[in-house]
């Protein structure tokens, strides 16, 4: 039989977003979706244990969290409408389709989050809390903001989006780019949020990539006339297809030159080759077609021996004018510094305002490389230890420190 | 709700010049009958200019307090108020676009509180 607790936290993990989508789509109400679910998720951790695991958890939960829905909008009589919004939720809660007849509201509930209404800083919060179902605390950080902060944002949003009445609706096609570019922003913030996790240590997060693959997907399929959601579901498969060469047997980072490709899945390479062609050809460039583009060069480069260096500083070129980032900059020099010269590639970086590259691990690490290989061994230790300050992940932390002992070393010897 | 922002210009168009004048009235009147043949408007009033404001408070002890002027006093003026019947806030935002303030004043929506409305209204909640 089936652990209660472990079915609680697998359907938490997988259908989370799925479940409060749902709910909010018919109520509007994503704070109440959100409590009720809460609710639902607590009733199941107290009455599973003692009755056992109901065939399909997913529409146990579903059918609690309305019936609580439709507890309070009895308390709520005063309202207009509240007869006739009992009746409805009254009605779908006795209704009980098999999960899978459920429709799929989570893209829909992501192009709400970024409705013009609702303060743009918050957007891609919202998404990655509502439907991605990430906390708080880990959104905080990823935006560089208190968690307390982002709660108070986060909440205030959603008694917004209850209260000024928010069409929950995939908004016409005049209104789409300016919502699409935060709905892209969350698939993509979501996906590398579960990619950064190489452990599996968070069970939350473990899903994270394959939901943000499957977003990504769906959107292509609602979309198809726009490129860059093609652009985004290619630079994804990208990264998954080289999934199993990215760290070695003992869990060491492997940079991608230097990857086993005999581990890449070629079929999700020629994926991801064909839907960019497809985009492409479309002759709207933008952000992810360029990141995806970035990744196709590389993966060319591995899989021929040495990569198109000009061709891949051009592309960040045109990554700094549509979407001019630090990680672009540092990306920038980092190919030109292999096209031109490690000294090219460091006075591009020395342009990056100080202030911003300060707390910024890439900028750090590709200083210290282009350091060593300029012999400028001192610099090139200090710039290595920044860099190993700065990074939280282990395997990454043990592949700078073996680079700087390798510096070291190659010092003493010459 | 849609509350209409004017600027002092579109004030002194309502006035004196006879062109500006019939100009700003046709766009209203247009603008109201595509309200009413839609079936969404509930009711709605321009108000005079800021000039004609009066403010009152009334403090400790029922000390009523009156002051000449608006509460506050911006740059554009509330100009009038409409009330219309509809499903959301996008349908709100796009005849809020429509009405002729739009183009150089400012129109802020917001939804009437039903609940407030409701206890006030019925009187025995």
């Amino acid at each position: 039989m089936d652990d209660p607790q472990r079915v609680v936290e697998r359907v938490a993990r997988e259908s989370y977003g799925r479940l409060v989508a749902y709910l909010s789509a018919r109520s509007r109400d994503v704070a109440g979706a959100e409590d009720a679910l809460g609710d639902a998720f607590m009733a199941a951790l107290r009455t599973w244990p003692r009755g056992g695991v109901p065939a399909n958890p997913e529409a146990w939960l579903l059918t609690t969290a309305r019936n609580r829905l439709a507890d309070a909008a009895r308390r709520q009589r005063v309202r207009a409408d509240s007869a006739h919004t009992v009746k409805l939720l009254v009605r779908q809660a006795a209704e009980l389709p098999a999960w899978s007849a459920f429709p799929d509201e989570r893209l829909r509930l992501m192009f709400v989050c970024a409705h013009p209404a609702i303060d743009p800083a918050v957007h891609t919060p919202l998404m990655l809390q509502v439907v991605l179902g990430l906390d708080a605390a880990t959104i905080a950080r990823a935006f560089l903001t208190l968690p307390a902060t982002m709660g108070q944002r986060l909440s205030r949003a959603k008694t917004k989006i209850r209260d000024a009445g928010i069409a929950f609706e995939i908004p016409d096609y005049h209104q789409l780019p300016a919502r699409l570019d935060a709905v892209l922003d969350a698939i993509y913030a979501s996906y590398t949020s579960g990619w950064d996790d190489l452990a599996g240590a968070d069970p939350r997060r473990r899903g994270l990539t394959d939901e943000s693959l499957w977003l990504a997907r769906a959107l292509v399929g609602l979309l198809p006339a726009e490129p860059e959601p093609c652009g985004l579901l290619a630079l994804m498969l990208f990264c998954e297809a080289r999934r199993p060469a990215r760290r070695a047997a003992n869990g060491d980072y492997v940079p991608i030159s230097e990857q086993d490709t005999g581990q890449w899945s070629m079929p999700t390479i020629g994926e991801a080759e064909r839907l960019l062609a497809g985009a492409a050809a479309q002759q709207r460039p933008g952000r992810f077609q360029i990141e995806a583009a970035l990744q196709s060069a590389h993966t060319e480069g591995a899989l021929t021996g040495g990569a198109d260096w000009p061709a891949i500083a051009l592309l960040y070129e045109g990554l700094m004018f549509v979407a001019p980032t630090t990680g672009a900059a540092v990306g920038r020099a980092a190919a030109l510094a292999e096209a031109k010269g490690p000294d090219v590639g460091l006075t591009e970086l020395e342009r990056i305002d100080a202030d911003t590259a300060e707390r910024y691990q890439p900028y750090w690490a590709v200083r210290a490389h282009l350091l060593r290989r300029m012999d400028r061994v001192p610099e090139a230790l200090d710039a290595f230890n920044h860099a190993i300050e700065l990074t939280e992940d282990g395997p990454i932390r043990h592949f700078l420190a073996r680079c700087r002992a390798e510096a070291t070393a190659g010092a003493v010897a010459s | 709700m849609l509350l209409i922002y004017e600027t002092s210009d579109d004030f002194d168009a309502r006035g004196d010049d006879h062109h500006r004048r019939s100009m700003l009235i046709g766009a209203w009147r247009a603008y109201y009958k595509a309200l009413v043949d839609a079936g969404v408007y509930v009711t709605g009033a321009p108000l005079q200019p800021q000039s004609t404001a009066t403010t009152v408070r009334v403090k400790e002890a029922g000390h009523r307090q009156v002051q000449d002027g608006p509460y506050a006093d911006t740059k554009e003026q509330l100009g009038g108020l409409i009330i219309l019947e509809l499903p959301s806030l996008d349908a709100a935002l796009e005849w809020a676009a429509r009405c002729p303030t739009a183009a150089t004043g400012a129109i802020e929506v917001r939804p009437v509180s039903q609940e407030v409305r409701e206890l006030v209204e019925g009187g025995h909640g």
